[in-house]
């Protein structure tokens, strides 16, 4: 393999990995607070895309300002994640946090199911796609070959931004340092006065808009169809697994693993490609089960 | 509940099923589909007791399926020999499986198992020159204890088979969760580390939960196999798996009987629904099995021994 | 193989002469019941639902003409997309408890594999509608199963033929397919029919991303960098719009590449601007709404016309295939009377009578063959902007028929193709292979 598509494999595995990292992220967040894998992670992506796939053509028919399209994909996640995230979380998790793991799971797996069907009732079956953002941007040229600005520039800027975003929340501001705290040990945040209700809350909204976040930058460049979330469920389940729960620097790593892995399956082994994240998880989890960043924890007797 | 009871309700159930698929033979094919399901969910509750969840047990099912379909085209063998090479294959790839699998807990254990049914699924769909890929493979009508049989006359045979199975599948379960063994699985979701203390290796005791799972997982998979004469990867989807462990909080992951009617619920729901509301059925599903969370987390099964053992205390 | 086939004769010779000594008179149904097999659900439902829409019409229209031998036609749908045990769960319960004796069934290849030797078994007629796989009807001799429409194979070599008459000197080719059977099974009859007329053909990559992939853009990457002549991507549904689309705007289009998309008809209006020029499309048959030679014809018009009032867009070739089924139908149903003396014919009387039918859809006459297989013409363009319409439209269509591309009775496609004389691109220069301009 010679060194210009060893550069292309290099841009094309980043710009995917972008996407991962941002669903990843979310999900992994919520874990990391509530303990709870949201299986209904996956539809907040495809819900996302959707909406702002929605939005976009809202801004065409009506007329406005086209530059309104990218910060258009912003309000989109925002809106539909922090609603889902925060109806999901009152009517749902807030009430099985204490109940088996085992039927927690099942709760946000039913909520996936209900969620997909609900997503076909509103937008049917026909792909949706709407490109407006991407064809303003424009192209420019990586080695003899035409990539977008919006693919090569905007997702990663928004991943980055995303990830220095949340540690900077999480390190440096009051109610992030609360969440931090609820992350390590619930009861002992309680029993220090922080609103574990409030952060929750909280934590899924933002776990939500990230989810959301996903599937609005990937709607100007992907149709959305149906079952669209249930793939996205596994990959981002992937990413995070590998990472270890609860892991956010370790999701960005693990997210360009992933995203790098498969797209040089596609130059070197291309009948590999779909295997690539799957077998990442499992190699990685049969040596390190708690995913590659995670820390020691004692165990309690 | 008592078990004289639990044999009346068996009983009437298997009453049941055999006088509605004589008035209606088409019927047979869902209650075929239903009751291979069951088998898998049985498998699924073997784990559960010990207090974790795979959401990666279709593998089995997927892994016993195309054993059947391969051999049923490579070698045209017998229907019951289809199904006991079928489910070898899967309890041995359990047991191979399940040394790396005993060292993980909880959703880790989940996780591995997910992963390892991905690539599966992956590799199912992918290979299609000798998995038939996506679109599966298809395999003829076999002989069925020699005898060549009409689709009718198969069905049926099928059918009484599938209810033998299901029988003593329930019955096996039921004994080895009364057994030293399966008593020392439920110790594991309880308390692992005294287990330990009293001496016995909860890797070992979780290994042969774990095989008699994929076992089980298995068996459905060669039934389901069998019914369809067609398998495909999605028989492996992670979905599928969590279809499985929906059963088996729908119908109780108390006892194999739940497993069983949790899986024909869920089977004539699902038939019904997709029919009178084409595009909504896994919503009502869905909402099923969140009012069931929080009302009777034991499940159908939970609901109805409680009722019948209720019935009985009044006396 | 050839002993399977004489042994399938023989049974199907039997089998014919049992069932015609036997008095095969049925009792007069009070209404014709067909069951119809469709993608209400899921990935195909683009397909589905405009089918589903075309035979609710057409059935409408059947009636008020007096149906079919009298009879009305009450249809009965059944989504494929709850999977393929659910859906034949569904089939047999319409055939057993329903009565219903003559199906259309199905869009999905893998759904046919399924329900072909089914309909056999329950003796009820089953009209592949719009499933391509040449497979069923080559492996075995079927009594009760026909097609009312083309398959893999023609679709397949149909569009060798256009590339070489469209653009006749290139050198490389590659393949983009979705990963499951058609999209494997045609590369396959693509690349061993091309190399019969190309022997020397390069074929620079192979790509096979998974069906309902959401993300190209390292493929593309690939093909910008390796240049081929010609691209293959017989994709269809949310695949090829996002194929098309992010090809667009990385610019793929505006190199030298040209790209044949066999399955781009029923993508075209849902596509818009986003499908350049130069295209070089198929339409799995002789179907578009703007058909060279039936685009004029009243009754052509008045079925556009009212396919757009009823669903907003103008018909793709699932409505086209829907319709041939129910022509063909209604035209089996009326032979297999006749023969029959005036009395309700069986399913099976039905079968054979269809077997030897000559009918008109909306588009070239389609006749059907011994073994089931119809004979439909194949109609292949490149696309071009015209300013009157918001999408694009197909544009240097040939039609080219049928008999010259389609595996003969009795031999299998895989072999066939190998076999095909590579003096038959004479026929490009003929007028079999005028051009016809968009109108």
């Amino acid at each position: 393999m010679n060194a210009s598509l060893f550069v292309l494999a290099l841009m094309d595995g980043v710009s995917y990995a972008a996407l991962l990292f941002l669903v990843a992220l979310g999900l992994t967040l919520i874990f990391g607070v509530m303990r709870v894998l949201n299986v209904a992670h996956g539809s907040l992506y495809a819900w996302g895309g959707y909406f702002a796939a929605t939005l976009g053509l809202a801004i065409t028919s009506l007329t406005l300002p086209p530059w309104l399209a990218l910060p258009a994909l912003l309000v989109a996640a925002i809106v539909i994640g922090g609603l889902l995230g925060t109806v999901l979380e009152l009517t749902l998790l807030r009430r099985i946090l204490d109940k088996d793991p085992i039927l927690q799971l099942l709760v946000t797996f039913a909520a996936f199911m209900v969620l997909e069907d609900l997503q076909r009732l509103i937008w049917g079956v026909q792909p949706v796609f709407v490109s407006g953002v991407v064809d303003q941007l424009g192209t420019l040229e990586v080695a003899g070959v035409t990539y977008t600005r919006y693919q090569l520039l905007v997702l990663p800027a928004v991943a980055i931004a995303a990830f220095v975003g949340l540690r900077w929340f999480l390190g440096r501001t009051a109610l992030g340092r609360q969440v931090t705290a609820v992350t390590h040990h619930r009861e002992v945040a309680t029993a220090m006065g922080v609103n574990t209700g409030r952060v929750m809350w909280l934590t899924m909204a933002l776990g939500g808009m990230l989810g959301a976040l996903g599937g609005a930058l990937a709607s100007p460049t992907t149709s959305f169809t149906p079952g669209i979330g249930a793939d996205m469920m596994v990959l981002s389940f992937a990413v995070v697994a590998t990472a270890g729960l609860g892991q956010i620097g370790g999701a960005a790593l693990a997210a360009l693993l992933i995203g790098l892995a498969r797209s040089f399956a596609v130059y070197l082994m291309p009948e590999l490609e779909v295997l690539m994240p799957y077998l990442i998880m499992v190699l990685v989890l049969l040596v390190r089960p708690e995913g590659l960043f995670s820390t020691v924890a004692a165990r309690r007797i | 509940m008592a078990s004289n009871r639990i044999v009346l309700v068996a009983g009437a159930l298997l009453a049941a099923v055999v006088a509605v698929t004589a008035a209606a033979p088409w019927l047979k094919t869902p209650v075929l589909l239903a009751l291979a399901n069951g088998l898998a969910v049985c498998g699924v509750i073997v784990l559960i007791r010990a207090g974790q969840v795979s959401f990666g047990h279709a593998m089995f099912a997927s892994l016993a399926g195309y054993g059947v379909a391969f051999m049923g085209r490579a070698w045209q063998l017998d229907a019951l020999l289809l199904i006991a090479l079928g489910t070898l294959g899967a309890a041995l790839a359990g047991a191979l499986i399940g040394l790396f699998m005993v060292r993980y807990r909880g959703i880790f254990f989940g996780m591995l198992n997910l992963a390892f049914s991905m690539v599966l699924f992956s590799v199912l769909g992918k290979f299609g020159h000798v998995t038939g890929g996506t679109d599966g493979l298809r395999f003829d009508r076999p002989t069925f204890a020699g005898q060549t049989l009409e689709r009718a006359g198969f069905e049926t045979a099928l059918l009484a088979l599938a209810l033998v199975l299901a029988l003593a599948a329930g019955w096996v379960v039921m004994r080895y969760f009364a057994s030293a063994n399966g008593q020392a699985l439920a110790a594991i979701k309880t308390n692992e580390t005294r287990l330990e203390y009293l001496g016995i290796s909860a890797k070992r005791v979780f290994w042969g939960g774990y095989v008699l799972s994929a076992t089980l997982c298995g068996l459905g998979g060669s039934v389901f196999a069998l019914t369809q004469g067609l398998v495909t990867p999605e028989m492996g989807y992670w979905v599928r798996s969590g279809e499985i462990v929906f059963i088996a909080i729908l119908g109780g992951s108390g006892h194999a009987l739940g497993a069983f009617i949790g899986a024909f619920v869920f089977e004539f729901v699902k038939l019904y629904a997709a029919a009178l509301l084409t595009g909504a059925w896994q919503m009502v599903l869905g909402l099923v099995l969140i009012v069931m969370v929080f009302v009777a987390p034991t499940g159908i099964f939970g609901l109805l021994s409680r009722r019948l053992a209720g019935a009985g205390a009044s006396r | 193989m050839k002993r399977t086939l004489l042994k399938s004769l023989a049974l199907a010779a039997a089998t014919w002469a049992l069932g015609h000594g036997s008095a095969l008179a049925q009792d007069k149904p009070a209404e014709l019941k067909i069951g119809i097999t469709t993608f209400t659900s899921g990935a195909a439902s683009v397909f589905g639902v405009p089918a589903k829409a075309a035979a609710e019409m057409l059935i409408e229209d059947i009636n008020k003409a007096g149906g079919i031998g009298g009879l009305k036609v009450v249809p009965t749908f059944i989504d494929e997309g709850i999977g393929g045990d659910k859906m034949l769960s569904e089939y047999r319960r319409l055939v057993q408890e329903q009565g219903v004796r003559t199906m259309l069934a199905s869009i999905s290849s893998g759904n046919c594999n399924i329900i072909a030797p089914v309909a056999e078994d329950l003796k009820v007629l089953n009209v592949m509608w719009d499933c391509g796989t040449e497979k069923i009807l080559e492996a075995k001799r079927y009594q009760y199963v026909v097609r009312t429409q083309a398959n893999a194979t023609t679709e397949m070599v149909a569009t060798v033929l256009y590339l070489m008459k469209h653009r006749p000197d290139f050198k490389t080719v590659a393949v983009v397919n979705q990963d499951y059977a058609w999209g494997r099974d045609s590369w396959e009859i693509f690349i061993n029919t091309l190399k019969v007329f190309k022997p020397d053909v390069r074929v620079v990559a192979e790509m096979f991303p998974k069906l309902g992939a959401s993300d190209f853009s390292t493929e593309i990457s690939r093909l910008q960098a390796l240049r081929p002549d010609v691209v293959l991507n017989t994709s269809w549904g949310g695949d090829l719009d996002t194929f098309v689309r992010q090809a667009g705007q990385r610019g793929l289009f505006r190199g030298n590449t040209t790209f044949v998309m066999p399955l781009l008809e029923s993508s075209l209006e849902r596509l818009g601007a986003a499908v350049p020029e130069g295209i070089v499309a198929g339409a799995r048959g002789d179907h578009y709404w703007a058909h060279p030679e039936t685009a004029s014809d009243p009754r052509h018009k008045d079925f556009v016309a009212r396919f757009k009032a009823k669903t907003g867009a103008n018909p793709i070739y699932p409505a086209y295939h829907m319709a041939q089924a129910l022509f063909g139908l209604k035209a089996g149903y009326e032979a297999a009377i006749k023969a029959n003396g005036g009395k309700w014919p069986a399913p099976e009387q039905v079968a054979a009578a269809m077997r030897t039918l000559k009918f008109k859809a909306f588009g070239r006459e389609i006749s059907m063959r011994e073994d089931g297989q119809g004979l439909e013409a194949q109609l292949l363009g490149v696309t071009k902007r015209d300013p009157r319409y918001p999408f694009a439209v197909i544009d240097q269509m040939v039609l080219v028929p049928a008999e010259l591309v389609t595996t003969p009775v009795g031999q299998q496609s895989g072999n066939w193709v190998k076999s095909i004389n590579p003096a038959l691109a004479k026929v490009l220069t003929t007028s079999q292979f005028q051009t016809h301009a968009f109108k």
